[in-house]
């Protein structure tokens, strides 16, 4: 134990540093300000002002998800708190590890209605995987670690540490990370033995099998990865990713069938429709993956690996469920699978690539780049061209450009490609490229991004400013809310109710004013110089990219429908209308 | 209606660390992801290690009850989770107090019914009674619909408290 003992924000500053904290992302008031005094009269952590909590959020996200390591935020109580929430939701959905420091009123006014009180913990339960208010100094060091235990251990997340302003003013001893006790949440990471064999048995004896992955595979680390490329590699298996998996498996990889899911690839989807074992690695049976349930790979037999017990059998039963890290499972895999000499059926699986090389024919993401007017296909197809040989970062915001990216971009490594993937929040992808740039302070990141996106978090660019952090936004500016706009096609009758986005800014004038370089172009034949521009100018770039205003995504899985009712371009008509019942879904 | 859609009801039994929060946290759960709760206690049971010991009967698929399961076993100041339905035989038990007002007859029933019930009066004025029972739901349950004619004006129900039988512990 100390002799001297410290402040409340001192301990926390300390504990920061012992858990290996390098930057902070926040924004100070009134109740934080014994922290920020602290932060003040140190050198070892760096803090990033962003311009609203929201971004402070997004920005550590995209630290996280690009390091694989904890981001750290700090904001003041009451509308510092509560403007957290979409961004703890956001990572909650997501499962990114985040430490969200709140501060809050003196604990003697704590249910008053002070100033700038709000019941923290009582709105972040939801949407945080723990939080704590610490109400005495003495336990602030025992928080602090566990709270970090917490956010990175089993499947990770959020976690929020409510501080009032009086703790942090009080004096305290510093307690090691060492000296804590973390028993209390031991989440399982070994998967049971005897599944594992049954499951490799059952992976040999597959004839149409497919490998389905996700995220979980990037939150178990790059091993897992590894891991996960090495053994599809030695059964010789197709393999496709989610939204939140891209890069999981090399994308340049002849056996990766693109991303499944409402706007996959044909051969994604109709691999997962045909096949009669599926392998689900570290993802979660989401709606956007299955389409209608009770047509989901209706003759798949179903293993499941996943660290969130909760996961498992939560939307479709599966036949072997395997609890445990996503890396911890594959290295047991792989040695069953070589200790037993675990064999495939060559010609079974020779037939299911020849079924699967048909699909592939049909060439479910071509495009026609027409002469005068830019295809947001075309520029993500260039961009990825453009980028092939540097150090790429992406993140996107939500809509229609996001699905695109994920079509059009290669990720041959986890943690390049930063999305929004459960909550789907608009505005994600700017505040997260912030938090990458920090991180990767000489590599390329690029925002890719929608002109209404774009305007939800766009008071971020004075950040960039201020760091001068060197990100491109590359805004496939459609004047729509593009998404919204196609669903209102499909689905409602070609109203576009408050879809159309009115009275934009100059981007160029604004990138301006934000000291940035600013670009434009709506003819197809600049496209490749804007984009050299972008990618070469040591500074951030705006680039306001004047794409099809009607140019819809696809392919889709229209609501409701299944795997293999996919429309695969606007001429493609549904199958069937679409019923009321997929009409209700979102 | 097939297996898979029957709704069963079941008796969990949730040891927690006994902080603030911590029901709040089992309820909002409950809520938010839409499980039924049709009874609740909460107690705590070891004050030593501030554990409380949870017993929540909810009803659902089997699908769902897993799920509920699952769920609860990750809340970071949950121990462990039992399913005392599936896990065994156990004994589930529940107090409710039970007030009848009434005069004559009717009060001269209600005092014979309460006796086959071994049901206890804990107060009694010349026009009421309050009734003491114990048992579990089902014997609750038929106690107080013979006191709806008898004048029953007020219950005041615990919620089941449940354990396994045998030498096993949660």
């Amino acid at each position: 134990m100390s002799t001297t003992q410290l402040s409340g924000a001192e301990i926390i500053l300390k504990a920061l540093a012992d858990q290996g904290v390098e930057v902070i992302f926040g924004y100070p008031g009134g109740a934080v300000l014994p922290i920020y005094d602290a932060i003040f009269q140190q050198n070892r952590i760096r803090h990033i002002l962003v311009r609203q909590e929201g971004g402070a959020v997004h920005a550590a996200e995209g630290y996280a998800r690009s390091t694989g390591k904890v981001g750290v935020v700090l904001v003041t109580s009451g509308p510092g708190a509560t403007n957290a929430v979409t961004g703890l939701t956001d990572a909650l959905m997501d499962s990114i590890p985040i430490i969200c420091l709140t501060g809050q009123v003196p604990t003697h006014l704590i249910g008053n209605d002070a100033f700038q009180e709000c019941d923290t913990t009582g709105i972040t339960r939801p949407c945080t995987k723990h939080n704590y208010l610490v109400k005495d100094v003495k336990n602030l060091s025992k928080v602090l670690h566990e709270a970090f235990h917490v956010a990175r251990s089993g499947r990770p997340g959020p976690v929020v540490v409510d501080l009032p302003k009086d703790v942090c003013m009080a004096l305290g001893d510093y307690v090691e990370k060492e000296n804590i006790s973390l028993e209390k949440y031991q989440p399982r990471l070994k998967g049971d033995a005897e599944k594992i064999k049954a499951a490799v048995e059952m992976i040999a004896s597959a004839k149409q099998p497919v490998f389905y992955c996700g995220g979980g595979v990037i939150n178990s680390g790059p091993k897992a990865s590894k891991l996960l490329t090495e053994f599809v590699r030695t059964t010789g298996y197709p393999c496709t990713l989610t939204l939140m998996g891209l890069g999981a498996y090399p994308a340049s990889d002849k056996q990766f069938l693109g991303m499944l899911g409402m706007h996959g690839t044909y051969e994604a989807n109709m691999t997962m429709h045909g096949c009669d074992v599926m392998v689900c690695v570290g993802a979660r049976f989401d709606d956007r993956i299955t389409g209608r349930l009770d047509a989901f790979a209706p003759n798949a037999k179903k293993i499941h690996i996943d660290i969130d017990p909760s996961s498992i059998n939560k939307n479709v039963k599966v036949d072997i469920p395997i609890i445990g890290d996503v890396a911890s499972v594959l290295e047991d895999m792989l040695a069953v699978w070589k200790s037993s000499k675990a064999k495939t059926n060559a010609a079974a699986l020779a037939r299911w690539w020849k079924q699967i090389d048909e699909w592939r024919r049909v060439d479910s993401l071509k495009f026609v780049q027409p002469k005068d007017i830019i295809k947001p296909q075309y520029v993500l197809q260039r961009l990825q061209e453009l980028t092939r040989d540097r150090d790429t970062y992406i993140t996107t915001e939500v809509g229609q450009h996001q699905m695109w990216a994920a079509q059009y971009l290669c990720f041959d490594e986890p943690n390049r490609w930063m999305t929004s993937g459960g909550l789907g929040t608009m505005g994600y992808g700017l505040p997260a490229a912030m938090g990458v740039q920090i991180a990767h302070p000489d590599s390329l990141v690029v925002d890719i991004s929608g002109e209404a996106s774009f305007l939800m978090n766009m008071q971020e660019l004075s950040t960039i400013a201020q760091y001068r952090l060197p990100v491109k936004c590359l805004i496939l500016n459609n004047f729509y809310m593009g998404m919204v706009r196609q669903w209102q096609e499909l689905l409602h009758g070609g109203r576009y109710a408050e879809s159309y986005m009115e009275s934009l800014p100059d981007f160029v004038k604004l990138a301006d004013t934000f000291g940035m370089v600013g670009l434009r172009t709506n003819k197809p034949g600049e496209v490749d110089d804007v984009l050299r521009e972008m990618i070469s100018v040591d500074r951030p770039v705006l680039v306001d990219m004047q794409i099809d205003p009607t140019e819809n995504c696809f392919p889709m899985i229209p609501s409701g429908a299944a795997h293999n009712e996919m429309l695969l371009g606007p001429d493609d008509k549904a199958q069937k209308p679409i019923s009321e019942e997929g009409m209700v879904l979102v | 209606m097939s297996k898979d859609e029957q709704i069963n009801f079941h008796t969990i039994s949730v040891l927690v660390d006994n902080e603030s929060g911590v029901l709040a946290r089992v309820i909002g759960l409950f809520s938010g992801r839409g499980y039924n709760i049709e009874s609740l206690t909460v107690a705590e049971v070891d004050i030593k290690k501030a554990l409380s010991r949870i017993t929540i009967v909810t009803s659902g698929t089997e699908m769902i009850i897993e799920q509920i399961k699952a769920q609860l076993g990750r809340l970071v100041p949950v121990h462990r989770v039992s399913d005392l339905t599936l896990d065994g035989p156990h004994v589930g038990r529940e107090l409710a107090l039970v007030k009848v007002v009434g005069s004559g007859e009717k009060r001269v029933e209600s005092l014979r019914i309460a006796d086959i019930f071994r049901a206890r009066a804990v107060d009694s004025t010349n026009e009421s009674f309050v009734f003491e029972i114990v048992g579990d739901t089902g014997k609750l349950n038929a106690f107080i619909d013979l006191m709806r004619p008898l004048g029953l004006v007020d219950i005041s129900r615990t919620g089941v408290a449940a354990i396994a039988r045998g030498m096993a512990s949660l």
